[in-house]
């Protein structure tokens, strides 16, 4: 079974913790911790595969992980899973969220976190896999979007006009945001990189088109 | 169209993470979090009812927070209303807060069980989908016991949408795997077996899950899928690449699936009935035709998804075992992979390998490939692989290839990486002992190991190496010989010193007769290395030098001198100084007939399973030490090493029942006979000497050298009986423990691991076994900080007496932590006798120039050290009524500070340490436990009792043991726990 998906980026700063076993808040911040020193030290090129840390069940659990730009997706799983299922299943999860996304980019993940988890949820459940076509995934998110637009009309007839206003007239405004967060100097991004660097789209990946 | 729309986001969160971002340290940080928390806890406290979009908005803050490490410790009321929302929207949010942030909280979990039985009942696939994640994901028991019996029905209903189907089959392992009992077994497994010829893929990846996991337990009531899994499997890899359509990845047809199908079929034998048979032995061959064709895509996605099929293909046939024709031809696909481009795959195959070569069909087969394991251990980049590379030459390893192997590994270990060194010291010491053909060999091998890799050699290793060589006549000569050319090298190993020393005390003299190594010669080169050596390897240094003066009555004067300067009998060391004062006694007191007795050579050992084994199997868990277990193998191998084979039966735990009532109350009847012959007249010369210890050793001489036994596994550093580290600051240099610091012991009195203590620059934390009475313990010093700490050093102090009681070795660790590391100290810890006060843990640094220090009680308790002991109704009121002196009992009664939960009594009791007895007590409320606490010195045997009464939330809790400090210590120990 997968004990926990964890999503970091280069720096160790956590962007996606979904532990599937019940952790105390510190342990958690630890496991995340501890596997981001395990994984960031590993040059490109070595394996895909490493036996976990000493917090999330040592050498019975294996940390499986892919690197895609500034991200690190790390699964922690027992000996029941099959390794190479894994690493096909970091790719579903990637390509979906490129596709949920449109060029999908670690911003995407940080200011849309319940998004995230509910792509997710589709396909990780308790620790099993539950769904692995990315169709019938992106079919569920389309079809839930479709429900929360719904739910929002009904809103704006029923109480809150005003603000619903402000959202409507500001429509540019989340994007604007988004952009200006992208131009600023962020801590833990060595200054003079510019905003190609955040994406974490990856050209020379094969699976994206 | 993209699934979301990026000008979906949220304005206030887009705001709050980006000043989150902007923030320029981590104090800036935390006071941006507290106000934002303050905002929405007045939001969600305030009077005006809040719109789905805020509360949304709120959650996801909350979510941020706490991913970024901060506790959140409200919302949950809000998300539980959220449950009960008509919108989709609402109640998604509340699920992802819950499933997310939710502990178990009993008040709020029957809130949550509420809503989720609405939602369960509601036949909106959609609701009923977020219920059965949510109780996929918190998967707590009170979840289990409110939902368990109905799952089954919605999975099987004929009505369930797909979807909901494949969350029901999902959520009813996961509750299966929390409590197995509470899934009732019934007429549903018929037709949850069917639904592996369900037309949803996904449902019957579902399924294949559940089923694997159900039928572990109850193999006979679900072995008809055996037949439809073959069938299914037969018919995904028999279809082309399109067949399946969305289920198929990168041109292979539902590789998820296979590999589940294939891992279900790991759960049974093959096949019985021929048909079925047929057609899974051709699936399995059109999968390792497959892997020869030509890719049908140059993506790393299709080889990964095609070899997935092909490693799990492969795990069948090894776990089949029984097609001779099949294995063969699986080793060579593996071999194939060894040389692959890419590396996972030569991690896998290397991986797979090793369970092949247990195989008897196959296990030739690998040994075809050992120059290209080698090369890999020589050459990949990755550690990784390289390990799975030492794994696999230890697994192939035999007679045949043993030199070659151990001396590559030798070869290896002089570059390996640190991570590993430990464990290929292990495996060659193992491989070595094993497959000896002359032992001369095995003590070059070990040497060797002393010689590059000696700070990894354990002293299971150099004790084994001693054992074997006392035991075999044969080596004895040569032993003394190699180890006095060793000790000639100008820099070598303490551990080099101590086996020398040790093999030279006992056998110097097979080799004085040569000029060039004559007594003298012998005794001024170990003398030499004697100054620069530790505590415990002087202390061994002086046995031997008593050794000589019986085997070479010509030394006596030399060593009569060194034992009688001051550095020796003035020793601040006790032990150094009580060895020197003793043997210069012994050596001028007992006459040549009572030295020749008392130090004559030591009896050969008994035959016991090698302590390295044992280590190696803590190390790497059950299965690490198949090559030595799998005699099947090498038959011929017992008849040779016979002598020091593992054997299980001799292991020589004690029968614990016998040993419960601490040998020590009274004098037991078998166990020591008084002291006789030869035993009484050391005795009498030694009168006032604390080293006679009846009872402990079978022969009275033996008990009177027990300090110079190689000790027995259960207790290793008998040798190294007062270890303390030279450089501990005395008690009186370290400040007092924190004010918490025994609410933080507290804590860890039932539990080995967690966090110790945290502040704001460090975080502590615990990681510890026990076995018998020795202990690991591994600290992981965590800077929080982004700047370096410095002059970084954690000791361990036993204040007052407790140096006779407890003896922690601790390794050093580096000066230096950086900004955001952490790291990790190892603590070896041997129980002497009984103790009552936890020995400290005294941590120093400078953090941005301030000198910092904290003391901490380190959690190390008596009741660590605890052996559970089963045993019957009468037995225990047996010895219950034999420990009734007043002395022996402690009793206290108490009030509950936690809720009064059964399973959680349970839970602490075992985490204490004793066994817990059914049927013994008359009123089942009661907990009745025993167990044994092991120390080197005694053994004291605890009995205790447990009475909770629900009306008054009080407990009474009785414990009686054979040593009355230990039981009113234990008393107070275990009452803080409820």
């Amino acid at each position: 079974m997968i004990k926990a998906i964890l999503i970091f980026n280069n720096h160790g700063k956590p962007r996606l913790s979904k532990f599937y076993q019940p952790y105390s808040e510190d342990t958690q911040q630890q496991i995340i911790r501890e596997t981001f020193h395990l994984v960031s030290k590993r040059d490109e090129n070595v394996c895909n595969f490493l036996e976990g840390g000493l917090l999330i069940g040592g050498s019975d659990n294996k940390l499986i992980y892919r690197h895609y730009a500034t991200l690190y997706f790390v699964f922690c799983v027992d000996s029941s899973e099959s390794e190479l299922g894994i690493l096909d299943l970091i790719q579903v999860f990637v390509e979906t969220l490129d596709k949920c996304f449109e060029n999908v980019c670690e911003l995407d993940l940080i200011f849309h976190v319940d998004k995230v988890h509910n792509i997710l949820a589709e396909m990780v459940m308790g620790g099993m896999v539950l769904e692995t076509n990315m169709n019938e995934i992106v079919t569920q998110i389309d079809a839930q979007n479709k429900l929360e637009k719904s739910e929002q009309i009904t809103y704006t007839g029923l109480f809150c006009i005003g603000q619903d206003f402000s959202r409507a007239g500001l429509a540019g405004a989340p994007a604007r945001a988004v952009s200006a967060v992208k131009n600023m100097n962020l801590p833990e991004i060595p200054r003079n990189i510019n905003i190609g660097d955040i994406s974490i789209k990856v050209p020379n990946l094969p699976s994206f088109k | 169209m993209p699934a979301v729309s990026k000008g979906d986001g949220m304005r206030g969160l887009a705001v709050f993470i980006s000043d989150i971002r902007n923030c320029k340290s981590k104090e800036a940080e935390i006071k941006r979090i507290n106000k934002e928390l303050a905002n929405i806890r007045s939001k969600f406290k305030g009077d005006k009812a809040l719109d789905g979009y805020s509360k949304k908005k709120y959650v996801c803050k909350l979510l941020f927070i706490f991913l970024l490490g901060h506790d959140i410790d409200f919302g949950h009321m809000e998300a539980v209303n959220l449950l009960s929302s008509n919108k989709y929207t609402e109640k998604q949010i509340g699920y992802l807060f819950i499933s997310v942030l939710v502990n178990s909280n009993s008040e709020l979990i029957r809130l949550i069980n509420n809503a989720i039985k609405n939602d369960l009942a509601s036949r909106n696939p959609t609701f009923m989908c977020l219920a059965l994640h949510c109780i996929a994901n918190v998967g707590s028991r009170e979840m289990g016991e409110a939902f368990a019996a109905d799952i089954p029905r919605i999975l099987v209903a004929g009505d369930s949408m797909d979807s909901v189907k494949q969350s029901a089959a999902l959520c009813l392992l996961r509750l299966y795997k929390a409590s197995p009992d509470l899934v009732p077994m019934g007429e549903w497994t018929a037709r949850v077996v069917h639904l592996l010829n369900d037309q949803h893929m996904g449902v019957v990846t579902a399924a294949v899950s559940l089923i694997t996991c159900l039928c572990k337990k109850n193999p006979d009531d679900f072995k008809t899928c055996v037949s439809l899994a073959v069938s299914r499997l037969s018919r995904i890899v028999s279809s082309a690449s399109t067949d399946l359509q969305d289920y198929t990845y990168y041109f292979v047809p539902a590789p998820w699936l296979s590999v589940k199908l294939l891992r279900l079929l790991q759960c049974y034998p093959p096949p019985e009935d021929a048909a079925v048979k047929g057609r899974l032995v051709e699936c399995l061959e059109t999968v390792l035709n497959k892997a020869q064709e030509p890719p049908k895509s140059k993506k790393v996605q299709h080889s990964n998804a095609k070899n997935a099929i092909l490693f799990e293909t492969i795990s069948l046939i090894i776990h089949y075992d029984s097609e001779p024709n099949l294995l063969v031809r699986a080793c060579n696909q593996l071999g194939q992979f060894l040389q692959h481009r890419e590396t996972n795959l030569r991690y896998l195959a290397l991986e797979s390998m090793c369970t092949l070569a247990s195989s008897e069909f196959s296990h030739e087969a690998v040994k075809t490939h050992i120059e290209t394991v080698i090369n890999a251990l020589k050459t990949e980049r990755d550690v990784s692989v390289r390990q799975r590379a030492a794994d696999l030459l230890y697994a192939m390893c035999d007679r045949s290839n043993a030199k070659q192997i151990v001396s590559e590994m030798l070869r290896y270990l002089e570059t390996a990486d640190y991570a590993i060194r430990e464990e290929i010291v292990l495996k060659v010491a193992i491989l070595a002992e094993k497959y000896a053909v002359d032992y001369s060999w095995y003590v070059d091998t070990i040497l060797n190991l002393i010689r590059i890799a000696g700070d990894y050699v354990s002293e299971e290793v150099w004790y084994r190496v001693l054992q074997i060589v006392t035991n075999r006549d044969d080596v004895q000569g040569y032993a003394a010989k190699t180890v006095f050319e060793a000790l000639q090298a100008p820099a070598c190993h303490e551990n080099m010193v101590k086996v020398g020393g040790y093999i030279l005390g006992e056998f110097g003299n097979l080799i004085a007769g040569d000029p060039r190594s004559s007594p003298p010669v012998q005794f001024s080169l170990l003398h030499s290395k004697f100054h620069l050596c530790s505590v415990a390897t002087r202390a061994l240094l002086l046995s031997t030098y008593i050794k000589f003066i019986n085997l070479f009555p010509e030394t006596k004067a030399t060593i009569q001198g060194v034992l009688r300067a001051g550095a020796q009998l003035r020793n601040a060391d006790v032990e150094l100084q009580q060895r020197a004062v003793e043997y210069l006694t012994l050596s001028s007191v007992a006459s040549t007939d009572v030295l020749a007795t008392v130090l004559e050579e030591m009896p050969p050992f008994p035959e016991r399973e090698s302590s390295i084994l044992a280590k190696l199997k803590r190390k790497k868990g059950p299965g690490a030490g198949s090559a030595l277990d799998d005699g099947r193998r090498d038959p011929s191998s017992n008849d040779i090493n016979g002598g020091v084979e593992p054997t299980p039966s001799t292991v020589s735990t004690p029968s614990p029942s016998a040993d419960l009532l601490g040998l020590r109350a009274a004098p037991p009847p078998a166990a020591a006979p008084a002291p006789a012959g030869t035993g009484n007249l050391l005795v009498d010369v030694f009168s006032d000497g604390p080293a006679a210890q009846p009872s402990l050793g079978p022969t009275p001489e033996e008990a009177f050298l027990s300090e110079l036994e190689p000790p027995a596994p259960e207790s290793p550093m008998a040798l190294l009986a007062d270890p303390a580290p030279v450089a501990d600051p005395g008690p009186e240099d370290i400040g007092p423990p924190v004010p918490e610091a025994d609410e933080l012991l507290n804590k860890f009195v039932c539990k080995n691991n967690g966090v110790l203590f945290e502040n704001q620059l460090l975080q502590i934390g615990v990681k510890s076994e026990f076995r018998q009475n020795l202990g690991r313990m591994y600290l992981f010093y965590g800077n929080k900080t982004s700047v370096q700490f410095q002059n970084f050093s954690p000791t361990v102090v036993h204040p007052g007496d407790l140096q006779t009681q407890l003896a922690v070795h601790t390794k050093r660790v580096a000066a230096q932590v950086d900004g955001g590391a952490q790291v990790q100290q190892v603590l070896n810890i041997e129980c002497l006798r009984d103790f009552l006060t936890p020995p400290l843990l005294s941590v120093r640094f400078r953090y941005g120039g301030a000198p910092q220090s904290l003391t901490l009680k380190l959690p190390v308790t008596i009741n660590k050290f605890f052996q559970p002991t089963e045993m019957a109704a009468q037995d225990f009121f047996q010895r219950w009524k034999q420990l009734s002196q007043p002395l022996q009992e402690a009793q206290k009664i108490f009030k509950a500070n936690h809720p009064m939960d059964a399973e959680v009594t349970k839970a602490k009791l075992l985490g204490f340490g004793s066994a817990l007895l059914d049927n013994v007590d008359p009123n089942p409320e009661n907990f009745v436990g025993a167990g044994i606490i092991q120390t080197k010195a005694l053994q004291v045997g605890c009995l205790l009792r447990l009475e909770p009464n629900a009306q008054a939330q009080m407990y009474r809790l009785t414990l009686r043991t054979s040593k009355e400090p230990v039981s009113r210590h234990l008393c107070e120990l275990l009452a803080q726990q409820f």
